[in-house]
């Protein structure tokens, strides 16, 4: 293990090693079955990381289909109600489909395509990455079947609707409690016994290596992005002083992240969902109330009782309730790298209420519990400091949610 | 160089009688701790040569609809690592021949941890491991610790093993190699023997260890056509189903339980051997 000295003198962007590990995280702990796959996965995707014709390919749907680069937005008006640092939203949530998890969805699409994969798989918790996924396939027209929590179907409604229009099968996972980790068993189950045809999109950056690496190099467009834009604002050389994303799997957070870990002067926050506070038991902060283990193809921070059972995260945000997080972001708490910090729902709803009202801008609840580090960190910096926060997300699929908590009917 | 296992023995003794091994699988602590220990130490009598006991896990992967619902029970009725190692001491002290391997899933082993949980399970008369999401990538983890404790390492080869895997497979595999019959996951698909012949020949060509066939083998006329194949047959989920559509509407054992998978296991018995 790699120890915060050692790392210090090196960079915090070489990893993963050959066999996917970020330190003692990460890795690829799967059934027999798989390994070959996995393998060929692997394979395919070094190869076309360094094609050029597979770059300009995903530059092209990134600008055409996505709507890439999305903008860097000054919210000039929440900056002033919070006082303090220049607040910076990096503007995600304007994607296509309305999230981030679309970089991801048309990088592995076009790797599905170069492998001659016909049939996709995928599992979602909130239906964001599930929407992005029967999104790309529509548009590459292949069909695609998604695992879904029969919980999370319940309060995930237009979400569902979407995917079906779009044609994509959805499968309810009654499996364990119905949630986002039994959807990600029951696609690794599906991926078992369908692994010639099948390519399985993972939607965070976790699972077995390679994926935790190809999601992040995916998602990376977002840091990369938000180092030109902020020159363009602020000058040639400015870099941010802080960076703020949310955290499920981690995969908009290392996006944002990646591109700046080797810039000593960028503070970086990845903000956990506290939920009810993690004294209360009923969150699902894996890197601040869990511990190391091992689940779904990677060594991680876990949620886990003291027998090694894996236990439900709760958010009020579905799209944060994963009961484990990317192995890079393991690493990176313990190399003490980043800051891993939280938000509770009531702290999320705040922000929420709070950049509705003074941006127009409708968070998703995910951004929103950055948003609510954002409050409490800009306050404690000064004026001419900048804090860029990721806005992954807009809110339009947590109106039903959120009027429910605010006690309204719609 | 490890000692000679019990798994080792029963396998030799076997081939002497010119017999495959019927394998068992069962859930530790389905559908509760002691219905389940009465299954166990039921086993052998009814005609079971190797017992893999599963150590359930919130989150198997592998396994279909059968055994997920048998690791629910079990851990809903309080089972953990420690209960399952009690069990088989328990077994031990009237039963020293034969061979019981644990088959489950990393983390629970890791959080014990590892290396705890070796000296335990040596203790208490554990022959063999099957550790599922533990790749020959991972050997460093567990495979070889384990291996320093006399446990047998048993891995699975699978109809996606090609020839450039199967070494690295059968490296450091020992007391037996797990045939994956089907592309999938436990309990789902029957195996076609046919299919399953060539494959066992393939790995029988690169190996002197015995060689077990499992996953979808249900009926005794599957398992004696299997047994004309492979050295052992490996039944879990017929055994598992067995238990499930003994119990009562609340999901309790009732006094068919533990007749009913034994039963089976004799039915199977008779077919391995020929009968
Ligand atoms: C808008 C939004 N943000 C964040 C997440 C959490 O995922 P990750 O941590 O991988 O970015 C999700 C997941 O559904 C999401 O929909």
């Amino acid at each position: 293990m790699s120890t915060p000295e050692d790392a210090k003198l090196n960079s915090y962007r070489t990893g993963p090693d050959e066999q996917g590990h970020f330190g003692i995280f990460g890795g690829r702990y799967v059934a027999e079955t798989l390994m070959p796959l996995i393998l060929d996965l692997e394979k395919a995707y070094e190869a076309a990381k360094v094609d050029p014709e597979f770059k300009a390919e995903l530059d092209h749907l990134n600008k055409h289909y996505a709507g890439r680069p999305s903008p860097l937005y000054f919210a000039e008006r929440l900056t002033n109600a919070i006082g303090g640092a220049k607040i910076y939203f990096k503007r995600d949530e304007l994607n296509h489909t309305g999230s981030h998890k679309i970089n991801n969805c048309l990088g592995q699409i076009q790797l599905a395509n170069r492998m001659g994969k016909k049939r996709i798989i995928a599992e979602t918790g909130a239906g964001q990455h599930g929407v992005a996924v029967a999104t790309v396939a529509a548009r590459f027209g292949l069909p695609c079947v998604v695992y879904m929590g029969a919980t999370d179907i319940e309060r995930q409604k237009p979400n569902v609707f979407r995917m079906r229009l779009l044609g994509a099968e959805i499968v309810p996972v009654t499996a364990g409690t119905g949630t986002l980790k039994d959807a990600m068993n029951e696609a690794l189950r599906d991926w078992v016994a369908n692994v010639e045809d099948t390519f399985y999109i993972i939607g965070t950056a976790a699972g077995p290596h390679p994926y935790p690496e190809m999601v992040r190099n995916f998602q990376s467009i977002i840091g990369h992005e938000t180092r030109w834009q902020l020159e363009e604002h602020e000058g040639n050389g400015r870099l941010p002083d802080a960076l703020v994303a949310c955290i499920g799997g981690g995969s908009n957070a290392i996006g944002l992240f990646h591109p700046f870990l080797d810039d000593p002067d960028v503070a970086i926050y990845g903000v956990e969902a506290e939920g009810h506070g993690v004294e209360s038991g009923e969150h699902c902060a894996s890197l601040r109330g869990g511990k190391p283990g091992v689940l779904h193809g990677n060594r991680t921070y876990l949620l886990q009782d003291e027998d090694g059972q894996i236990k439900d995260g709760y958010s009020i945000s579905a799209g944060l309730d994963y009961p484990g997080i990317g192995p890079e972001h393991s690493w990176l708490k313990e190399t003490g790298r980043v800051n891993y910090v939280g938000a509770t729902d009531k702290e999320a709803l705040e922000a929420f209420k709070l950049c509705t009202k003074h941006e127009g801008i409708i968070p998703a609840l995910e951004p929103a519990h950055a948003l609510s580090y954002v409050q409490k960190l800009a306050p404690t910096m000064d004026k001419n400091q900048i804090i860029v926060m990721n806005l992954c997300g807009r809110g339009d699929k947590d109106i039903f949610a959120v009027a429910e908590h605010l006690g309204m009917d719609i | 160089m490890m000692k000679e296992t019990r798994i080792d023995r029963r396998f030799a003794k076997l081939k002497d009688e010119g017999r495959s091994a019927l394998v068992t699988f069962v859930t530790a602590g389905d559908p509760d701790h002691e219905t389940s220990k009465s299954i166990l130490m039921g086993l052998p009598g009814a005609g079971a040569d190797v017992i893999e006991l599963g150590m359930p896990f919130s989150d198997p992967m592998a396994d279909g609809p059968a055994i997920q619902a048998s690791s629910q029970r079990a851990l809903k009725a309080g089972e953990n690592v420690r209960k399952t190692l009690d069990m088989v001491r328990t077994f031990r002290e009237s039963d020293s021949d034969t061979p019981i391997v644990l088959m489950g899933y990393f983390n629970p082993i890791y959080v014990y941890p590892t290396e705890q949980f070796l000296v335990d399970a040596e203790a208490a008369g554990v022959d063999g491991l099957i550790i599922v999401d533990m790749p020959p990538e991972a050997d460093d983890e567990l495979c070889l610790p384990a291996m320093k404790h006399n446990i047998n390492f048993i891995r699975l080869a699978t109809p996606t093993t090609d020839e450039n895997r199967l070494p690295a497979v059968l490296n450091n595999t020992s007391g037996f190699v797990y045939y994956v019959s089907i592309m999938g996951i436990t309990g789902t698909a029957a195996p076609n023997p046919d299919d399953v012949r060539a494959r066992v020949e393939k790995i029988r060509a690169k190996t002197h260890l015995p060689i077990a066939v499992g996953f979808g083998v249900k009926t005794p006329e599957q398992a004696r056509d299997i047994a004309a194949t492979g050295d052992g047959v490996v039944v879990g989920s017929a055994l598992v189903n067995a238990i499930t559509e003994t119990l009562d509407n609340k999901g309790k054992a009732t006094e068919k339980t533990v007749s009913a998978v034994l039963k089976l296991v004799g039915e199977l018995s008779q077919a391995v051997r020929g009968g």
